[in-house]
């Protein structure tokens, strides 16, 4: 390393102005076969929901393959998958909805296999660095137990990172705590 | 092929080849070379930090990989905030540019830079700003644009005004541009502000101020540019952003 990084400074409350897209909720285009919507509330330490978020979601494709330039593992075969997402809101009700597919099993480290997952940045006013945590799928029970990224978090915790299947949002519930007694799982990456 | 390579410029040779040499992890950032989440002089932290230790996550493919948004996202005049009405955005006009690197100084090229900010008397074009400071209706505040291959972004836009807000009595916001960067990986995203050098209110500021590190505050600040400064048109600063490099081979990863 010859040079320090820039720090890090909040987004604010004025995103809005600059951050969210049309299209920006959406991995996927509407109408792909086998697309989900994961949704969810994300509450502040007093278990209020949080008005002004910004939300961001990476992930790989259900082959595992990610739709990035550098080409590892070659592109993705879905069409117009883009495998990221941005859900910005500046007054809403603390909730978001994003469109994507169930990604694959990706490699971990060390010939291990990952579970499916998509990590997530959250960003927001009060907030002076982005927060990261991981959504797991809770109906890949065998593949999330053999997961090696979950495997360092305390057995108690594990349930705050899994998405629960959620026929009333067309895919996956998945809250985003901040503290008290089922605080989310945040990452340093 | 060796006579190709040895052919290129030196600058070029700097250079990611996208296909060829990429990272296979990125550094681990030392304590204090950003914020801390729980700072208790933005009281805004306080409900919006989590309590519990973040845990280590291993950085494997989806953290090596990212998004590459620039052309889905580029329209026309994305990087001239001053023309994007039918009038003249009253203010100072200036250029603000600079290179994004990596912290080897590699140049990141073709990577997206997002901007926002508020005008030249220190007012959002947003809603929730009310504070009693005119809105100008030819800016907007908001611009786009992807790095060349010099890792080189440019934008023309209206120096903005500092403003008040609500932390504690008489609380001043120095003035600042919001840059958000995607970077070519997950792991090098990154969100921050851009400050003008020699503002007087960073003294007071505790968003400035969180961060700790004097040398890493200065980082944030741009440098008066006479050599970017267009005569008879705009003035300039520069403003160069290092994001996360390449880190130790991940068989190294600590536990």
């Amino acid at each position: 390393m010859i040079f320090e990084t820039t720090p890090s400074q909040t987004v604010g409350p004025y995103f809005a102005i600059g951050l969210p897209f049309d299209v920006g909720p959406f991995a996927v285009p509407e109408g792909t076969p086998g697309a989900i919507h994961i949704a969810g509330t994300i509450y502040d330490g007093a278990g209020v929901p949080i008005p002004d978020f910004l939300l961001e979601t990476w992930q790989a494709d259900p082959d595992g393959q990610f739709a990035d330039m550098y080409g590892y593992g070659g592109p993705s075969a879905l069409d117009g998958f883009r495998g990221f997402a941005r859900y910005g809101v500046e007054d809403g009700d603390g909730t978001f909805d994003i469109l994507t597919v169930k990604p694959g099993s990706v490699p971990g480290l060390a010939g291990a296999i990952q579970a499916p997952h998509i990590d997530v940045s959250v960003f927001a006013r009060g907030m002076l660095h982005r927060t990261v945590t991981r959504i797991y799928f809770a109906d890949e029970v065998e593949a999330n137990a053999g997961d090696p990224a979950l495997a360092r978090v305390p057995v108690e915790r594990r349930p705050t990172l899994l998405a629960e299947p959620d026929p009333a949002v067309g895919g996956y519930r998945f809250d985003i705590r901040f503290q008290g007694p089922h605080e989310t799982v945040f990452f340093a990456v | 092929m060796t006579e190709e390579v040895q052919a290129q410029p030196a600058e070029e040779r700097q250079i990611y080849d996208p296909i060829g040499e990429t990272p296979t992890s990125y550094l681990r950032e030392p304590e204090g070379a950003h914020p801390p989440l729980d700072y208790p002089g933005y009281k805004s932290t306080a409900l919006r930090h989590p309590k519990q230790p973040l845990i280590y996550l291993p950085q494997t493919i989806t953290e090596i990989t990212g998004p590459q948004l620039g052309p889905v996202l580029l329209g026309e005049n994305d990087n001239d905030l001053t023309v994007q009405h039918e009038g003249e955005p009253i203010g100072e006009r200036i250029v603000v540019s600079g290179r994004v690197f990596d912290t080897e100084g590699k140049p990141l090229r073709g990577t997206l830079v997002e901007v926002w900010q508020a005008n030249s008397a220190g007012r959002y074009m947003h809603r929730w700003d009310r504070w009693p400071a005119p809105l100008d209706p030819n800016f907007s505040g908001a611009g786009r644009c992807v790095t060349d291959d010099e890792g080189r972004y440019r934008f023309t836009t209206i120096k903005p005004g500092p403003y008040p807000w609500g932390n504690h009595y008489n609380a001043w916001r120095p003035a600042h541009i919001h840059f958000s960067l995607l970077g070519r990986a997950f792991t090098q995203r990154l969100v921050t502000q851009m400050y003008f050098p020699g503002d007087p209110f960073f003294p007071y500021d505790p968003i400035f101020n969180s961060v700790r590190d004097e040398r890493a505050r200065q980082r944030m600040v741009s440098q008066f540019s006479i050599h970017d400064t267009v005569p008879n048109w705009a003035h300039a600063y520069e403003w160069d952003i290092y994001l996360r490099g390449p880190g130790a081979t991940p068989f190294e990863e600590a536990h």
